[in-house]
C-alpha cells in the first residue's frame, strides 16, 4: 500500500477549469517539469524545489467544495508543471478520488513515461485509477521535439502506444505554432501517427499565443520564440480538419 | 362561464381576482427543445429596422431623440402614436408612451425641478408656465421631501452616507399585475375596486382610512382612463381579451398606462410568459394562430418594451448609467406543485434575442432551478453565451418565500405579483459607516466652510492608536451602523409618506390588491470592501495614517490577509455577519405603513458614485476608487476562479436579504469550454452548482476584456451598435454607458485562462 503522507508539490489550484476535460472540473496545477518548451506559458511551473506541500487529503478537501458544480462528467484534473514526475502522490490521489467517486484526469506531455521498473509498475497501477489522460503531441518528428522541448519523444510515442494497447482513453491536445508545429507535412505525419491508435476519443488543437511573456520577463528567462504571432483562423481549422482525419474511434 | 374563457379550466380565479390560480390550471409546461421556434416575419424586420435606425439617431443626437416640454404625461395626454405612420398596420402590438417612437414624456409630479434639468440637459425647454404651475400651484414628490428633512438626513444625504435615494425621481419598483387586464378586463376590475372602496373602514374616519379611500378613487379613476386610452387605439379593453393578440395587446396597455405616469428607477413588466402562453397555446390548437404568429405577437411587445423612455438628469444617469428602466421579465421557475413552470412562450421571450439581436431590454429574467427541463436551460445558456443578455435568479431560494406567482420588480428584488408592492429605499454606504466609526463620527471627504471635517454622525471618540484593533473598531462599527439603520429608515419613510401623498402610482395599484402587502427595501453599498477592510484588520496589521489634525486619511497594510470571494470561510464568515447584523439593526425600526423590512446587496451602477464619495479604506482600496459592485468580491481580490467566488458569494443567507444579493461575472469564452457547444453545457454546471447551494442571482457575461476594450475606443463599429453586458442587476449597451463607467467595467474581474 502507498503512502497516505505522500505530499505533492503545487503551483497552484483552480477551482473553474472548463477547458481540462470533460465538464467542470478542479484543477491541480502540480509544480515541475523537464520540458522547456520554447512556447510554454507558464514557466514558473518548471523548477521543481518550488511549490507548496500538500497532502492528497488537504488537495481533495479543497477540491470537493466545488463537487456541486462538476454534474455529471466534470471532476478533478492534475495538470502543472509535468504531473508524471510525482507519479506517487498522483496515484494515493486518484485512489482517493476513485474512493469518492471522482472523476479524475491527467493532463500531460506523457514526457517522464518510461518501460523501465520500477517507473513502469507505477504507471501500470496509476492507470488503474485514471479515467482519462489529456495528451499533448509537441511534435512527431524526433529532432525537431528535441529542439523544442529539449527532450526525444522515443518514450513520449512508447507511452500512447501503451496506453493504446490498455485501451485508456485519451484525448489528443496540440499546440498549435506557426512555422513549428502548423506544417503540413507534419501534420499529416501527426494524423497517421493519430490513425494507428484506437483509443483517441477526441482532438484539440490549441492555437499558439503569447500571453505568457510577460512571466518570461518576470522570472528573467529569455523567451525563444519572440516575433512569432498566433496562428489565423484559417490555419486553426486547417490543423482540426486534417488532424481529425486520423481518428478512426471519434 | 364568460365566452372569453371558453377552454379555460379552474374556477376559482372565475369568481375572484385570482391570476395564479388561473396560471396554475392552464398552462402547458414544455420540455421539448427550441426547434419549434420561428424565425422574425416580414413585419417584424420592417419594423425592427425603423426602430435600429430611430435608435441609431438617438446615439447620434447624444442619447435623446425628442423630449416633451409642453404636454405634462397622462394616460390620455395624448392620442394613438405608432413607430411609423406608414407601417402602423404592420404593428401587432400598438401603443407609444407619448405621440411619437422614443421621445420623452414631460413628468413633473416627482419633482418639477428634476424635469425642467432633465429637459435642459438635453437642450430642451420646458414651457416656463410649468414653473408657476408645479411652484405654486401643485407641490411635488421632491418638494414636499424636502420640506420634512431635518438637518441631520441633509447632511448624511450631502455626504452620501445614504444616497441614491428615490426623493428627486419616481420610487418605481411596483409591479401591476398586468396580466389581470387581459384576464378579466377593466370593467371586471373597476366593480371589485368599487367593492372594496364600500368596504373601507367602518365609517370612522382615521388617517389610514381617509388615505386609502382615497387611494383606491384614484386607483378607479386610472382604469377608467386605461380604457380611454385603449378606445384612443381602436380597442375595448372594457371586458377580457378573446385571443392571444388581444391579450398581449389588453396586458400592454396597462403596462402603458404605468409608464405614462410613473417615471419609478424601474417599471418591471413581471411574470407574463408563462399567462400568455395559455393563450396562445388555445389560438394554435384552435388554428386560429400560427408558431411564426404566435413569434411575432412577442417579437413585437418585446420591441415595445425595448422602447420605453424616461427623461433623467445627470445625476441620475450615474446611479443607473446606460438608461436603463427595468422592463424586467420572468421566464421558467416551478409550481408550488412541483411542475416546472417552463412554456414555449419562455423560449419565444428568449427567442426574441435571436431574432431581433441583443437588447438590454426587457430585463430577461430566467427563475432558475437545477429541476428545470435540461432543453430549457441548454437554450437559455446558449442565448446568454452569444449574448449576455440574460440573468439568472434562484427560484429555490425564492419560491418558498414568495410562491410561485412572484415577479422581479427590479434587477433581483421578488415581489408578489399582484398582491404586494415595494418600497425602494436606495442604499446606505456601509463602507463610509466604517470610516466614521473610526473617525468618530466626521466625514472624510466632505468639509465644513473653515476646513474641517464635517460632523455627520454621533460624536463618538475617534480611534486614536496607530494600528487598528479589531475589538474596538467593531465595537465602534456596531455603535455607528445602529445609529445609521435608524435615520436610513427614518428617512425612507420620509420619503415613502410623500411618494404616497404626492406622486401616488394609481395604475399600477389599480391591477394590485386593495389589502396590499408592503415590502420596506434598503440596502447596502460597500459591502466586500466592508468585509475585506475587517479581514485587514483582524488578520494583517492596518497601520493608521493621519494629517496634522490626527484625522485618519489613508491606511498601510502589513501582512496578507484573507479576502471575500476565495471561498475561505474567515473572510466569508465576517461578510454572513455584517449582512445580518446590519440586517437586525434594520428591523428593530417602524416601517412607514408596517410595511415588511429587507434589505438588498445590491449597487447597479452606483458604485462608482458610492465610491467617489468615500476615502481610502483598511482593505487597501484607494479613496475615491469605485467599489465592487453589489455582492460582488473586491476587484482584483479572487484569486482562486470563478468557482471559489461564487461559493463566497452563495454563502450570504437569503434570509437575511430578501431584497435580493446581486451577482456579477464575466467569463472569458476561451474559459468557458474549447466550443460554443462546450461553453454551454459547462454555463449549465455553472448555474446548477451555484444555485444548488442556496445563492440568489447571476449575471453571466460571456466575453473577453479585450473586446470591451475595443468598443470602448471604437463605438462606431457596427458589431458595437448592439453589444449587450449585464451589470449589477440589469444589462446595458456597452456603448451607452459613460466612459467612467465603462472603465470601472474594464477593471472588473473576468475569469480566464492562458
Amino acid at each position: 500500500m502507498g503512502d497516505k503522507n505522500i505530499t505533492a508539490k503545487v503551483h497552484s489550484f483552480e477551482s473553474f477549469g472548463a477547458v481540462d476535460g470533460p465538464g467542470v472540473r478542479f484543477v491541480v496545477f502540480l509544480q515541475g517539469c523537464d520540458m522547456r518548451c520554447l512556447y510554454c506559458h507558464n514557466p514558473e511551473t518548471w523548477d521543481k524545489n518550488k511549490g507548496s506541500e500538500y497532502t492528497p487529503e488537504e488537495i481533495f478537501e479543497k477540491a470537493e467544495k466545488y463537487s456541486s458544480y462538476w454534474g455529471d462528467d466534470g471532476g478533478i484534473t492534475v495538470s502543472g508543471g509535468e504531473p508524471l514526475l510525482q507519479i506517487d502522490f498522483l496515484t494515493e490521489f486518484f485512489k482517493l478520488c476513485r474512493e469518492n467517486g471522482v472523476n479524475t484526469c491527467i493532463d500531460t506531455s506523457l514526457q517522464p513515461f518510461t518501460r523501465e521498473e520500477p517507473y513502469f509498475s507505477k504507471f501500470k497501477n496509476l492507470m488503474n485509477y485514471t479515467d482519462l489522460l489529456l495528451c499533448d503531441i509537441k511534435h512527431i518528428d524526433p529532432e525537431i521535439h528535441l529542439n523544442l522541448t529539449g527532450k526525444k519523444n522515443d518514450n513520449i510515442i512508447s507511452c500512447f502506444r501503451y496506453l493504446d494497447e490498455i485501451d485508456k482513453p485519451i484525448w489528443i491536445r496540440y499546440v498549435l505554432v506557426p512555422k513549428i508545429t502548423d506544417d503540413d507535412i507534419y501534420l499529416k505525419k501527426t494524423a497517421e501517427f493519430i490513425k494507428s491508435l484506437s483509443n483517441v476519443k477526441k482532438i484539440e488543437v490549441l492555437p499558439y499565443h503569447t500571453l505568457g511573456v510577460p512571466e518570461y520577463e518576470k522570472l528573467k528567462i529569455p523567451y525563444r520564440l519572440k516575433g512569432v504571432e498566433p496562428p489565423d483562423s484559417d490555419r486553426v481549422k486547417n490543423a482540426i480538419k486534417i488532424l481529425s482525419s486520423g481518428v478512426s474511434s471519434l | 362561464m364568460r365566452k372569453e374563457w371558453r377552454g379555460f379550466k379552474g374556477v376559482k380565479w372565475t369568481d375572484d381576482i385570482d391570476v395564479r390560480d388561473f396560471v396554475q390550471n392552464n398552462y402547458t409546461p414544455y420540455d421539448g427543445d427550441e426547434n419549434f421556434l420561428a424565425c422574425p416575419t416580414e413585419s417584424t424586420n420592417i419594423l425592427w429596422g425603423k426602430l435600429s435606425a430611430l435608435q441609431k439617431e438617438e446615439r447620434k443626437k447624444g442619447g435623446v431623440l425628442d423630449c416633451e416640454t409642453e404636454v405634462v404625461s397622462g394616460i390620455n395626454a395624448y392620442g394613438p402614436g405608432y413607430i411609423s405612420e406608414d407601417t402602423k398596420n404592420l404593428e401587432k402590438v400598438v401603443g407609444l408612451q407619448t405621440d411619437k417612437p422614443l421621445k420623452r414624456a414631460f413628468m413633473p409630479y416627482g419633482g418639477i425641478k428634476m424635469a425642467q434639468q432633465a429637459a435642459e440637459n438635453y437642450g430642451y425647454k420646458i414651457n416656463p408656465k410649468y414653473d408657476k404651475i408645479f411652484n405654486e400651484y401643485r407641490k411635488t414628490h421632491n418638494q414636499a421631501v424636502f420640506d420634512a428633512y431635518t438637518p441631520e438626513m441633509r447632511t448624511a444625504r450631502h455626504c452620501h452616507i445614504i444616497t441614491g435615494l428615490p426623493d428627486t425621481y419616481g420610487r418605481g419598483r411596483i409591479v401591476g399585475d398586468y396580466r389581470r387586464v387581459a384576464l378579466y378586463g377593466v370593467d371586471f376590475l373597476i366593480e371589485k375596486k368599487k367593492e372594496d372602496l364600500l368596504n373601507c373602514g367602518d365609517g370612522v374616519m382615521t388617517d389610514d382610512v381617509i388615505r386609502l379611500r382615497e387611494e383606491i378613487a384614484e386607483q378607479i379613476r386610472a382604469l377608467g382612463e386605461m380604457k380611454k386610452m385603449a378606445e384612443t387605439y381602436g380597442f375595448d379593453i372594457s371586458a377580457p381579451a378573446k385571443n392571444a393578440r388581444e391579450a398581449v395587446q389588453w396586458l400592454y396597455f396597462g403596462y402603458l398606462a404605468a409608464i405614462k405616469t410613473q417615471n419609478g428607477a424601474a417599471m418591471s413588466v413581471g411574470r407574463i410568459s408563462t399567462f400568455l402562453d395559455i393563450y396562445i397555446q388555445r389560438d394554435l390548437a384552435h388554428c386560429i394562430l400560427t408558431e411564426e404568429e404566435a413569434q411575432e405577437l412577442i417579437d413585437h411587445l418585446v420591441m415595445k418594451f425595448r422602447m420605453v423612455k424616461f427623461a433623467r438628469i445627470p445625476s441620475y444617469n450615474e446611479l443607473f448609467s446606460g438608461d436603463p428602466v427595468w422592463a424586467t421579465l420572468e421566464m421558467a421557475g416551478l409550481g408550488m406543485d412541483g411542475r416546472h413552470m417552463v412554456t414555449k412562450n419562455d423560449f419565444r421571450f428568449l427567442h426574441t434575442l435571436e431574432n431581433m439581436g441583443p437588447s438590454p431590454e426587457p430585463n430577461l429574467t430566467v427563475l432558475y432551478s437545477k429541476r428545470l427541463p435540461e432543453n430549457f436551460k441548454r437554450y437559455a445558456a446558449k442565448i446568454s453565451v452569444e449574448t449576455s443578455s440574460i440573468q439568472y435568479e434562484n427560484d429555490d431560494v425564492m419560491r418558498p418565500v414568495w410562491g410561485d406567482d412572484y415577479s422581479i420588480c427590479c434587477c433581483v428584488s421578488a415581489t408578489q405579483t399582484g398582491k404586494e408592492m415595494q418600497f425602494f429605499g436606495a442604499r446606505a454606504n456601509l463602507a463610509k459607516c466604517l470610516l466614521y466609526a473610526i473617525n468618530g463620527g466626521k466625514d472624510e471627504k466632505f468639509l465644513n466652510k473653515d476646513g474641517s471635517h464635517m460632523q455627520v454622525g454621533p460624536e463618538l471618540s475617534p480611534i486614536t492608536s496607530e494600528y487598528l484593533n479589531y475589538d474596538e473598531v467593531v465595537k465602534k462599527y456596531d455603535i455607528m451602523m445602529d445609529w445609521l439603520a435608524g435615520l436610513y429608515v427614518n428617512t425612507l419613510n420620509l420619503i415613502q409618506y410623500m411618494h404616497d401623498k404626492y406622486y401616488y402610482e394609481a395604475a399600477e395599484m389599480a391591477l394590485i390588491d386593495t389589502d396590499v402587502r408592503r415590502t420596506f427595501a434598503t440596502g447596502i453599498a460597500g459591502f466586500s470592501h466592508v468585509v475585506d477592510s475587517l479581514c485587514a484588520i483582524k488578520y494583517a496589521k492596518v497601520k493608521t495614517i493621519r494629517d496634522e489634525t490626527g484625522f485618519v486619511t489613508d491606511y498601510e497594510i502589513e501582512g496578507d490577509f484573507p479576502r471575500y470571494g476565495n471561498d475561505d470561510d474567515r473572510a466569508d464568515d465576517i461578510a454572513v455577519k455584517l449582512l445580518k447584523t446590519f440586517m437586525t439593526k434594520i428591523r428593530k425600526h417602524h416601517t412607514y405603513r408596517n410595511s415588511e423590512p429587507t434589505t438588498s446587496i445590491l449597487t447597479i451602477t452606483s458604485n462608482v458614485v458610492y465610491g467617489k464619495a468615500t476615502g481610502a479604506l483598511p482593505d487597501g482600496r484607494k479613496a475615491f476608487e469605485p467599489f465592487s459592485p453589489g455582492a460582488n468580491p473586491a476587484y482584483g481580490a479572487e484569486k482562486n476562479g470563478l468557482l471559489a467566488s461564487l461559493n463566497s458569494t452563495a454563502k450570504l443567507p437569503y434570509e437575511y436579504a430578501l431584497d435580493g444579493i446581486s451577482n456579477t461575472q464575466t467569463i472569458n469564452p476561451s474559459a468557458l469550454g474549447h466550443s460554443d457547444d462546450e461553453r454551454v453545457k459547462n454555463l449549465v454546471s455553472v448555474l446548477d452548482g451555484y444555485f444548488s447551494q442556496g445563492a440568489h442571482h447571476l449575471n453571466v457575461n460571456i466575453f473577453g476584456r479585450e473586446k470591451l476594450i475595443d468598443a470602448m475606443n471604437h463605438p462606431e463599429k457596427e458589431e458595437y451598435a448592439n453589444f449587450t453586458i449585464r451589470v449589477s442587476g440589469y444589462a446595458v449597451k456597452f456603448i451607452d454607458l459613460t466612459r467612467e463607467q465603462q472603465l470601472d467595467v474594464i477593471s472588473r474581474t473576468c475569469h480566464e485562462r492562458l
